[in-house]
C-alpha cells in the first residue's frame, strides 16, 4: 500500500506491517458526568468491513472519533497492532464524516490539499488526484467548485479523497444517511472495492439494509457499551442481546 | 443658493480638468491609506488566523480587545501614535511626526483591529466546519491557519475593503500625526476640513465628491465579491 520511500516505513519498521488487530481496553469517554463510552473491551482483527450499529446516543460516533484519535479517552486505551495510538498510527487512517466536509476550492484542489497535508510530494499529487476523481466518477469536474456538487457527488468526493491517502483503516460515520439510493449504492460499491484492496473499513450505520449488504461483523452499542460483537450473518439471524433484537425489529430500544 | 450652485459647478470643473492640486491630494491620500491597509492586512490575517486556531491562556480576552478596538476613535489612534512619535516619546528620535509615514502608522493602528477581528470571525466560522476533517487529515495548527485564510479569502477581501473604507474616510488620526501640511501631509479629509473653514467651498466639495465616489466604489466591490463567492458556493 505504502510507497517504499515513505517516511513512515523508514521511521519505524513495525508500521509497515498491518495495523490490525485493534484492541480497545476498558475504553471510557466521559462528557461531564455522563459516560458516553462506558468501558468497552473489544478486538477487531479482520481486514473486512465492520459495522457499528446502535440507537441514537449509543456512542457510535464518539467511539469512531476515539479510534481515529480525534478525541482522547478519559480512561482505557486503544492499541493498533499492539502499538498505542499516536500521530503515526493516525496517519495510516482516514475518515469520512456524516456531512461531507469540502473546502471552498475546486474538486481537484480538495484532493490535492489533503495529499499535501499527508506529505505527498507536489509532483506525485496530480496522478493521485486523477485516480481519485476517476474513482469518484468526477473526472469531468476537476475544476468545478466542490461545494456546487450534489450531495451524493460531494460524499463520493470525500470518500475518494480519503481513499487517495491510501489508508490502512477507513472510518465512516453514517456516510449515506442523507443520500438517495443511487448515491448510497455508489458509496457502497466504493467501500466494497476498498475492502477488496485490503483496506480495513469501520462503518457506523443506522441503515440495517446497508449493514446487511456490507458488513462481515457487527458491533452493537447500547448506552456506551458494546453489548454484542459477532459475525454479521449470525447477528442478523439471531441477535444475542435483547437490545439488538428490538433494534433490528424496528422497535424502540430503551 | 446661487453661490452653492456656482461652487458645485467649479468643483465639477476641478475634477473634470484634473486640477493638479486636487490630484496631488488624492494621490497622497491613496498612497497613505493603501499602504496602511496593505500592512494592516498582513498583520490582521496573521493575528486573526492565529486567534481562531491556537489555544492559549487569555485568548478570549485578546479577541475581545481586538473586537473592541474596531471602534477605536481615529483621534485616539492619532493621539497615541502622536505621543509615541513626538520628541518626548519613545520613537521621537526617528523624527517621523508630520510625515506620510506617521500617517500610515496611525492608520495601521486604526485598521489592523478591523481586519484582524473580521479575519478571526471568518476563520472561526470555517473552523467549526473544518476542524475534525483537517485534524483527521493530520494538519498542524499552522497548516490549519493557512487553510482557513485561503478558504475564507472572499470574506478576507471584504474585511480589507472595510478597512480601506475606514482608512480613506478618517480625518482625526491623519490630522493629528500628519499636521495637514500643504504638499506633504494634506489628505482629502484634512483638506476638506481646512478648505471648508477657509471658505474655499469648491475645492472642499470637489474632494468630497471624489471621496464619495470612492466610498461607492468600495461598496460596489464588496457586493461584487459577495456575489462571486455565492456563485461558487464559497460564501
Amino acid at each position: 500500500m505504502l510507497d517504499p520511500a515513505s517516511p513512515l516505513q523508514a521511521l519505524d519498521g513495525d508500521l509497515a506491517s498491518p495495523p490490525l488487530p485493534v484492541e480497545l481496553k476498558g475504553l471510557t469517554y466521559a462528557a461531564g458526568s455522563k459516560r458516553v463510552i462506558d468501558g468497552i473491551d473489544l478486538a477487531i482483527d479482520s481486514r473486512r468491513i465492520t459495522a457499528i450499529m446502535g440507537p441514537n446516543g449509543a456512542g457510535k460516533s464518539v467511539l469512531l472519533r476515539l479510534m481515529h484519535g480525534l478525541i482522547v479517552p478519559t480512561k482505557g486505551e486503544i492499541l493498533w497492532a499492539g502499538r498505542r495510538m499516536d500521530r503515526l498510527t493516525t496517519r495510516r487512517q482516514a475518515m469520512v464524516f456524516q456531512r461531507p466536509v469540502l473546502l471552498r476550492r475546486s474538486v481537484a484542489a480538495n484532493v490535492s490539499h489533503a495529499l499535501g497535508l499527508r506529505g505527498v510530494e507536489r509532483r506525485d499529487r496530480a496522478i493521485r488526484v486523477g485516480e481519485a476523481l476517476k474513482l469518484a466518477g468526477l473526472e469531468g469536474h476537476a475544476s468545478t467548485p466542490a461545494r456546487v456538487l450534489s450531495g451524493g457527488e460531494q460524499q463520493r468526493l470525500c470518500l475518494a479523497r480519503a481513499l487517495s491517502l491510501e489508508p490502512d483503516v477507513l472510518f465512516l460515520d453514517e456516510p449515506t444517511s442523507s443520500l438517495d439510493p443511487a448515491s448510497t449504492l455508489a458509496i457502497e460499491r466504493l467501500l466494497l472495492d476498498a475492502q477488496r484492496r485490503g483496506i480495513k473499513v469501520i462503518l457506523v450505520t443506522h441503515d440495517v439494509g446497508q449493514a446487511r449488504r456490507l458488513a462481515h461483523d457487527v458491533i452493537f452499542l447500547h448506552r456506551g457499551r458494546a453489548i454484542e460483537h459477532q459475525d454479521a450473518e449470525s447477528f442478523f439471524a439471531e441477535p444475542r442481546s435483547e437490545g439488538a433484537r428490538v433494534f433490528l425489529s424496528g422497535g424502540f430500544v430503551l | 443658493m446661487t453661490d452653492l450652485i456656482d461652487a458645485f459647478r467649479r468643483a465639477v470643473g476641478l475634477i473634470v480638468t484634473l486640477d493638479p492640486k486636487l490630484v496631488e491630494i488624492l494621490i497622497l491620500s491613496l498612497k497613505v491609506s493603501l499602504s496602511a491597509v496593505a500592512i494592516a492586512s498582513l498583520l490582521g490575517f496573521v493575528i486573526g488566523g492565529a486567534l481562531a486556531v491556537y489555544r492559549f491562556p487569555g485568548r478570549g480576552a485578546v479577541a475581545a480587545i481586538l473586537s473592541a478596538l474596531m471602534g477605536l476613535p481615529p483621534v485616539v489612534a492619532g493621539l497615541v501614535v502622536y505621543l509615541l512619535l513626538s520628541n518626548v516619546g519613545p520613537f521621537g528620535v526617528l523624527q517621523l511626526l508630520y510625515t506620510p509615514t506617521a500617517m500610515i502608522i496611525a492608520q495601521v493602528v486604526l485598521v489592523t483591529p478591523i481586519i484582524g477581528a473580521l479575519t478571526r470571525q471568518a476563520c472561526q466560522d470555517l473552523l467549526e466546519e473544518y476542524d475534525e476533517q483537517l485534524r483527521s487529515l493530520g494538519a498542524s495548527s499552522s497548516a490549519i491557519v493557512v487553510t482557513l485564510l485561503w478558504d475564507g479569502r472572499y470574506r478576507l477581501i471584504t474585511a480589507v475593503l472595510a478597512g480601506f473604507g475606514r482608512a480613506i474616510a478618517e480625518v482625526g488620526a491623519v490630522m493629528i500625526v500628519g499636521g495637514n501640511i500643504d504638499h506633504v501631509t494634506r489628505t482629502m479629509t484634512t483638506a476638506i476640513a481646512l478648505e471648508t473653514s477657509k471658505g474655499n467651498i469648491a475645492l472642499a466639495l470637489a474632494l468630497g465628491i471624489v471621496l464619495l465616489a470612492l466610498a461607492f466604489a468600495v461598496n460596489a466591490a464588496l457586493i461584487g465579491v459577495q456575489r462571486l463567492a455565492t456563485r461558487f458556493a464559497y460564501a
